[in-house]
């Protein structure tokens, strides 16, 4: 962190103000957290969003609207369990479609909240601690909607138990271990498991702050039961950051397992155009490009509506940019080598999947919209223009989003029409009741993030204090804290004999 | 002494100042003392002694469990309980037995993790005695608690107090009632 040797010069010649100086300072490392805050007003202002504050009327509107379309989840349910899964539009050829998009849109998503509360608590990233609280709740909701399409996609999710589940049931059968599908299974539902734990055991501390700070004794009593009792002692905080850190450090090995064993639910047949090693992590960059896009989504308007500008800073949303472009990059990197492998395997059967695909198929103009969404809208996040304004880390956000939905698409269903047998193909066309629970499930998400905004700290408050300069002991390493600056200041200020 | 004496609560303001008079505390010789803070803090572990956790080695043996109940179960459905032979692959297909064997050894790990730290947390506990200085309140907020308990051996009410009144920074010192 050391000033430029030219800027160094200026600092050595007094010729610089110190507040042009920290300004300098503050180019090289980023605040975390912006304006003058205490303790006490990082619990307050965070806080008060959950306890004190009205609840916003934008808040009513936004609930209503997303509770009115997750109606059409509940509407597709009731008629699907009734007429079973024939009211969706797949059929052979295509067997798979929007069930098996949907859920793979989905749990991608999810993975930019393991990714950001366990990989950068690893990592010693900081500017994680004011976006994991809401990026985590993110996975868990998306998880949600993600183990829908599954369970509801076997018809009679009443039996999924054992179909599903290894227990020993009085038919005496067991399901096939040797599935991919099955370890799909084990992979989702630990991994909303893992996910679960993780978040709550960081909302303990938290939810103890809201205990002795509400004045209501019903939410006192809810909040009491729910942090555990905790109370902040010293022997209890070590064993907490240490299950923390093994948390994350499991979570890392299982966020990058998931999306691998969600690939091979396709890898491991031999359908051309799934049958590819490379995969695993083409799905999982796949997912954490989607996840960071709905991140964006979501933490834009927050930090608008509910003020929290000086903890969702300017800096995180440039970082959360970036991390999307380095995604999105390896993505693209992934559609050549398919088009490539397609090629370059010599079998007559992948070159025509690439074929139709790309330019002779049905479906050649998802192909180049996925191209269009995926591959060149992120391009603009090379440029400081667009990488710096909301508005457009707010568009190429959603713009990701549709064409991580369109890769799904054009994965599944243009391997699928167009088989071995040319007298069995057929295009597929979603129906009525694919797009109304496929937006359904998005009106859920949003259902459950308006819950979680109203009723949880949507910012890990005890984190954040962690940022704040006081937080740091004399003597130790203040990585963030202004006195660094005073100290190289003070350093370049003297002269080169009497330094020590 | 007082008779239903849990201990004495000292008030800090600042980080730095807790630390500090932790160190004081410990080279007291105080042993049952503890610190109540608003964030992790890592120099009060030090600096009150306190012993590094056993919990990494039980999550390690939750994750070992994990891996065995996961083969273990595989095992027994494929070879012992139900043999059946699909794709012309054996009954024991180690690698397709992974991912459920991964999955559950993280599974297990995690649950170690945090119920691990409960327990040994002795959470959940709605009641506590500090929880009876209403100041307390403020220790998940912004103020640093430090604690003697009067069970420990040093501990004599007069000095005790005494000697946490001259603690550097201290606010205030409360009497605990049990």
């Amino acid at each position: 962190m050391a000033l430029k040797e030219k800027e160094k010069d200026n600092v050595v010649a007094g010729s610089i103000e110190p507040s042009k100086l920290r300004q300098m300072y503050r180019k090289l490392v980023p605040a975390m957290v912006e304006g003058d805050h205490t303790f006490g007003t990082v619990s307050d202002k965070i806080g008060d969003v959950t306890l004190k504050k009205k609840t916003p009327f934008h808040w009513f509107i936004g609930f209503t609207i997303a509770f009115m379309v997750a109606q059409a989840l509940l509407f597709t349910t009731v008629w699907l369990l009734i007429n079973g899964i024939g009211i969706w539009g797949n059929n052979q050829p295509v067997g798979w479609a929007f069930d098996i998009i949907n859920f793979v849109w989905w749990i991608g998503i999810g993975h930019a909240g393991t990714l950001i509360s366990a990989i950068l608590l690893l990592l010693n990233q900081k500017w994680r601690t004011s976006i994991n609280r809401f990026a985590e709740a993110m996975t868990l909701f998306a998880v949600a909607c993600a183990a829908m399409f599954p369970l509801l996609h076997t018809g009679r999710p009443w039996l999924a138990a054992y179909w599903l589940f290894p227990y020993p049931n009085v038919m005496g059968i067991w399901p096939q271990f040797r599935s991919p599908l099955i370890w799909d299974v084990f992979a989702v539902s630990t991994y909303a498991t893992v996910s679960l734990l993780f978040w709550y055991v960081g909302l303990i501390p938290d939810l103890a702050t809201l205990r002795d700070r509400a004045k209501n004794r019903f939410f006192k009593f809810i909040y009491s039961i729910v942090c555990w009792g905790w109370r902040g002692s010293a022997r209890h905080w070590h064993r907490y950051e240490l299950a923390y850190l093994i948390l994350a450090g499991i979570s890392t090995p299982l966020v990058l397992s998931v999306h691998s064993i969600v690939s091979l639910d396709f890898s491991v047949s031999q359908v051309p155009g799934w049958h590819a090693t490379f995969f695993p992590p083409y799905f999982v960059a796949g997912a954490i490009y989607a996840g960071f896009a709905m991140v964006l989504i979501l933490c834009i308007p927050l930090r608008h509506w509910y003020n929290m500008k000086d903890f969702i800073t300017h800096t995180h949303l440039i970082f959360m940019g970036k991390v999307m472009l380095a995604t999105g990059l390896i993505v693209v990197y992934s559609y050549v080598m398919e088009a490539f492998f397609g090629w370059y395997s010599a079998s007559q059967n992948e070159y025509f999947m690439i074929k139709n695909r790309i330019w002779e198929g049905p479906y050649w103009w998802m192909y180049w919209l996925l191209i269009l969404c995926n591959g060149l809208s992120i391009q603009l996040i090379w440029f400081k223009r667009f990488r710096e304004s909301e508005f457009w880390l707010f568009l190429i956000s959603i713009v990701v989003s549709l064409g991580m939905w369109l890769e799904r698409f054009v994965i599944i269903v243009t391997s699928l029409n167009r088989d071995f047998l040319p007298s069995s193909w057929a295009n597929y066309a979603p129906r009525f009741f694919d797009y109304s629970m496929f937006i359904g499930t998005i009106g859920f998400f949003f259902t459950l993030i308006y819950l979680f905004v109203r009723f949880v700290p949507i910012i890990s408050i005890f984190e954040v204090r962690t940022l704040l300069p006081a937080a740091n002991v004399h003597g130790r390493q203040q990585d963030f804290d202004e006195s660094v600056l005073e100290v190289e200041y003070t350093y370049d200020r003297t002269d080169p004999p009497n330094r020590d | 002494m007082e008779k239903n004496l849990y201990g004495l609560l000292a008030e800090f303001d600042s980080a730095t100042e807790l630390v500090d008079a932790a160190r004081a505390v410990r080279d007291a010789g105080y042993t049952k003392t503890d610190a109540f803070t608003p964030f992790p803090l890592h120099e009060i572990d030090e600096a009150l002694g306190i012993k590094r956790s056993i919990l990494p080695y039980l999550c390690f043996a939750g994750g070992i469990t994990g891996m065995f109940s996961g083969f273990a179960l595989q095992y027994f459905v494929h070879v012992i309980d139900y043999p059946i032979i699909v794709g012309g692959r054996p009954h024991i297909s180690l690698p397709a037995m992974i991912p459920p064997a991964y999955e559950l050894t993280i599974l297990l790990t995690a649950f170690t993790a945090v119920f691990g730290m409960l327990f040994l947390n002795g959470l959940p506990r709605p009641y506590h005695p500090v929880f009876n200085v209403p100041r307390f309140a403020l220790a998940t907020r912004e103020k640093f608690f430090l604690l003697i308990e009067s069970d420990d051996e040093e501990f004599e009410y007069d000095v005790t107090r005494r000697f946490m009144e001259k603690l550097e920074g201290q606010q205030e010192v409360f009497d605990v009632p049990e």
